[in-house]
């Protein structure tokens, strides 16, 4: 038998290398540096690497390959797309992460032990939260390349298991945060398993594990399209279940609630971006030729989604679970780019994707400010006359409420425009009035908090806005310049994705 | 000349130099921002000059691309009917900051931010009228929901927080619904020959009889809300009741117009057919809201919330001008809404006055205020004369035009409708006897009669209603035009009066 070397073409795969390179030099740093400069040699490795990858995507934006690691991913358009959108919003959050008052000083210590305040006294706070950070980043962006079922779970774990210790990282109420991680952890863990299993179907299907060959027995229709249903069915799973929508969203509110914030913002428009990357490259160009089987169900589950996340969402009495169920609804909107299964819904997404992503980001990061002696405030009711103590904040905050709303003159409504006239043009008409059905719904809870914050009176209980670091600072104003840039005039970028974004096969 | 984005600079500049005032100097604020009205209008009145009034395509064109993967421009023009409203919209900006000088004092926020929302306000209710491009008019009309609900609920009184919520859930989930009609109006223009926004290509798409049905629907729910047709209305009292009254001037005035403006340019050039499918049940909807508003008007104790029913019964005749289908009663419609906006400033102006310097809104609080306050009660009575439509106050014209255009074609709903006058002359004498005339209620004793600065700011209007209730030809001379040609293209001709002798 004789052994081929793979050929790797390692300028197109670099964005991904440099970021594991880098994770490895954080676990060095972390195990090597002295304490006092631990923080900040871990920040500045992170953000070097990060920008690093992010200028290696921008240079092989043009490029094109199925062969760059042996057939195991693809690079062309909406992957470069996805990928410098992940890297920009993972720099965003990176700044809001770097505020280590977030995070647990001694992760594998007790809640509540002798081990814990030594090390609280100590100043002994370890960082391994940044290269955690960059594993995951890099999971996030092999996903949405992977081009056949190995390397695409391979990422979905790479990208899950260091989210899974995040989540678990918070410094107070730590048993809260340890019990979403756990419940993240095992819930992931099932999920995992499904995708695996449908895995197996579909390789039963087609006797290939590449999107290539899966594509072209479901093209031929040859194969026994029980098994491809069923993989079809579980593989679905796996992936609606890493994008929160319903039924399998029950995992989000209370990991959203959990985690440290910094890193709830990050995941829910990171982990977004990438798993939605996977769909759309799995649901656009494998199952394209079998969407009878697959468009009722998903426009199914779309408008379940959006209603059920607008609906629930109003009920909610703190900010971050509040949060997590309008990112449920936003995750039935991008459902609907899925469905229209055309090159203006692949577009759309990609753009509703980053816009969303961005302003996910900063929302959190302002949800970070408002703290009182214990911690972070995320009770909705003494979020009351903030308006009136800190006007700019509260005003950032409404500004991200009103994109999220998908009020014009923000990047949120030529978002749910552009997705809405694709799944339009396609046929999947219900969705779309679903869609803005739930939009009116989703209005009125967004609504109740600007209202909250405005037109409120305050009550003295020691909640305060803490004035923002200088990094977190940064997130929050580039989060909301392109916020309302991309609502104001979104011309540029769309006319950039719309010349990248063509899947190759 | 770039008009129209000129007009629509301008507030937005003043806005940024009202921003760049410190908040100390609440003086030179107010100075600014009235100033900066105060060149708007004379723009839009040397604009108005320039208007060619025998032509009926748009004019003052101006296209950009704005976003072309989406084939939207930012593309505005005007015709008759846009240029009257704007000119009454950059009319009232002055009026209204003069005559509000101090009732931003009393808000949860500075006095500068309600310069800033009300000069951002400007810009949009100029905009809205102007644009050409649906996309553009739409990002407008929902942008412009966002300074008015700060006004409302952060410079208003009593329940403000409540009734800028309702406003805004109401208008809200009417614009959704016209989101909904115009993807698919985007949608297929695609399928016929390339996407677009522009108003004229899309009046020229062919769509089955159902679709349009569905579409008209989806564009009239969302301005029956704005222009409160009676059962959509119920936000309307709630939000005049707390809003201040330079804000009501602007809600009911301007905002409320662009429900009005939108069935005329919107509803009728793009969804000719369905129009007339729906004018039976329209305007069976528009007499209920003339009578009704009529009567509610007339159970009112409050005075703030008896302005606001009044109008909803004016709307009813707006609408009821522009569903008859017939030039008459087009351009009576048209006249009515600019008419309206004075008469409606008027009354909320000198009430807004009378209720700040007898600080109750019942109208039972008032009495005797004619001889107390002689030029109040006098100003009071005149604008309450032109919301009943007297003969000789602009709003006669209009409603007379509206009538005699509408009783050509429906003979019963104008017979019908003219109850509306009766009871119009109930609803505003009735309150004129109680707070006007009769023996002095304790209290009222020491009110003060008008300032220099609140007449100053009272009598242009006063001037207005006098002027075109005898002379309206300057402003019919420029809605006529457009009144034939817009309903010589739904395909209708006027009706041949009938000779009354044989």
């Amino acid at each position: 038998m004789v052994f081929t070397a793979p050929v790797l073409n390692y300028t197109l795969l670099s964005p991904i290398l440099i970021l594991l390179g880098g994770a490895l030099i954080g676990v060095l740093v972390e195990a090597f540096v002295s304490k006092g400069l631990r923080a900040i040699t871990q920040l500045s490795v992170t953000l070097g690497t990060l920008i690093l990858s992010l200028v290696q995507v921008w240079k092989i934006r043009n490029e094109q390959s199925l062969t760059a690691a042996a057939g195991s991913v693809v690079i062309d358009g909406p992957a470069v797309l996805l990928q410098a959108s992940i890297l920009i919003i993972a720099i965003i959050s990176v700044f809001v992460i770097a505020d280590t008052d977030h995070f647990t000083a001694l992760a594998a210590s007790l809640p509540g032990s002798d081990e814990e305040r030594h090390a609280v006294q100590s100043g002994n706070q370890v960082t391994e939260v940044y290269p955690l950070t960059l594993f995951a980043i890099s999971g996030m962006m092999l996903f949405p390349i992977s081009s056949d079922l190995i390397t695409l779970f391979v990422a979905l774990e790479m990208l899950s298991l260091p989210l899974y210790l995040m989540a678990g990282l918070s410094r107070r109420r730590r048993l809260a945060s340890q019990e979403a991680a756990l419940k993240y952890f095992l819930l992931g863990a099932f999920s995992s398993a499904f995708f695996l299993f449908g895995m197996a179907y579909l390789y039963g299907y087609s006797a290939s594990v590449t999107f290539a060959g899966i594509r072209e027995s479901v093209v031929g229709g040859s194969g026994n399209d029980v098994l491809l249903l069923i993989g079809m069915a579980f593989v679905s799973i796996g992936l609606l279940f890493k994008v929160g929508a319903v039924p399998f969203h029950a995992w989000s509110p209370d990991v959203y609630q959990g985690a440290p914030t910094p890193i709830t913002g990050f995941m829910a428009a990171a982990t977004k971006v990438a798993a939605f990357g996977a769909m759309l490259r799995i649901y656009y160009t494998v199952f394209a030729n079998a969407q009878w089987s697959w468009t009722p169900l998903l426009s199914a589950i779309a408008i379940i989604t959006m209603l059920f996340g607008s609906l629930v969402a109003i009920a909610q009495r703190d900010v971050k679970r509040m949060l997590a169920y309008s990112s449920i609804a936003h995750a039935g909107f991008l459902l609907a780019g899925v469905i229209a299964l055309n090159k203006a819904g692949l577009d759309a997404s990609i753009f509703y994707l980053f816009a969303y992503g961005v302003a996910t980001v900063g929302a959190f990061a302002i949800v970070t400010l408002v703290r009182d002696a214990g911690g972070e405030v995320t009770d909705l009711n003494r979020w009351k006359g903030l308006g009136k103590r800190s006007p700019w904040i509260a005003t950032t905050f409404a500004g991200f409420l009103l994109a999220f709303a998908g009020i014009p003159l923000t990047s949120g409504f030529i978002g749910k425009f552009s997705i809405f006239s694709a799944a339009y043009e396609s046929g999947a008409k219900s969705v779309v009035i679903a869609g803005v059905l739930s939009s009116a719904i989703a209005a009125f809870f967004y609504i109740r908090v600007i209202v909250l914050m405005f037109f409120t009176d305050s009550v003295q209980d020691g909640t305060s806005v803490e004035i923002p670091s200088a990094l977190t600072r940064i997130t929050i104003i580039f989060s909301t310049v392109v916020t309302f840039a991309l609502g104001i005039y979104p011309a540029p970028l769309l006319s950039f994705i719309t010349n990248l974004a063509t899947f190759i096969r | 000349m770039i008009w129209l984005t000129l007009l629509m600079a301008l507030p937005l500049a003043g806005s940024v130099a009202v921003a760049l005032v410190p908040k100390a100097n609440e003086k030179l604020i107010k100075q600014t921002a009235f100033i900066t009205t105060l060149i708007v209008m004379g723009t839009t009145i040397a604009m108005a000059v320039n208007f060619q009034r025998d032509n009926v395509e748009l004019q003052f064109i101006e296209k950009y691309s704005w976003i072309p993967s989406f084939g939207i421009n930012y593309a505005l023009g005007i015709d008759g009917l846009a240029l009257v409203l704007i000119l009454m919209s950059t009319i009232l900006a002055p009026v209204v900051v003069l005559a509000g000088w101090n009732e931003s004092h009393g808000g949860r926020w500075s006095i500068k931010s309600f310069y800033i929302l009300i000069l951002v306000l400007e810009t949009m209710m100029i905009g809205v009228f102007a644009a050409t491009d649906v996309f553009l008019f739409y990002v407008i009309f929902e942008a412009m929901l966002i300074p008015v609900y700060f006004l409302i609920g952060g410079y208003g009184s009593g329940e403000r927080a409540a009734a800028a919520v309702k406003f805004l859930i109401y208008s809200l989930f009417g614009g959704l619904l016209m989101l909904a009609s115009i993807i698919a109006l985007y949608v297929m223009s695609g399928a016929q020959g390339g996407h677009t926004f522009d108003l004229k290509a899309l009046s020229q798409l062919e769509m089955s009889s159902t679709t349009q049905n569905l579409l008209f629907l989806g564009f009239f729910i969302a301005f029956a809300i704005k222009a409160p047709l009676w059962p959509l209305h119920t936000w309307l009292p709630d939000a005049a009741d707390s809003a201040t009254p330079g804000t009501s001037v602007l809600l009911l005035g301007v905002l409320d117009k662009v429900g009005t403006f939108g069935m005329i340019r919107y509803c009728l050039t793009l969804f000719p057919e369905a129009s007339r499918t729906f004018t039976p049940l329209i305007l069976v909807l528009a007499v209920i809201s003339i009578v009704y508003g009529a009567i509610l008007a007339i159970g009112q104790r409050d005075l703030k919330r008896l302005i606001a029913f009044t109008s909803i019964s004016h709307f009813g005749f707006i609408t009821m001008g522009i569903f008859a289908m017939t030039s008459q009663g087009y351009s009576g419609a048209a006249l009515y809404m600019f008419n309206h906006g004075f008469s409606t400033a008027a009354l909320f102006l000198v009430g807004g006055w009378m209720i700040s310097r007898r600080g109750s809104s019942t109208i039972a609080d008032f009495g005797g205020l004619q001889r107390i306050t002689p030029v109040m009660a006098w100003m009071f009575f005149i604008a309450g004369m032109s919301s009943l439509a007297l003969p000789g106050l602009s709003s006669f014209v209009s409603e007379f035009l509206v009538l005699v255009g509408t009783f050509t074609r429906y003979p019963v709903h104008a017979v019908i409708a003219t109850f509306g006058i009766v009871l119009a002359a109930l609803y505003i004498l009735i309150p004129v006897q109680k707070a006007l005339h009769g023996p002095t209620t304790p209290g009222n004793e020491n009110l003060s009669d008008l300032n220099l600065r609140e007449k100053i700011a009272i009598a242009p209007i006063i001037a207005i209603i006098i002027a075109l209730g005898f002379y309206p030809s300057p402003l019919l001379n420029v809605i006529n035009p457009a009144a034939t040609h817009v309903i010589a293209q739904l395909g209708f001709s006027d009706p041949v009066p009938t000779s009354g002798e044989k």
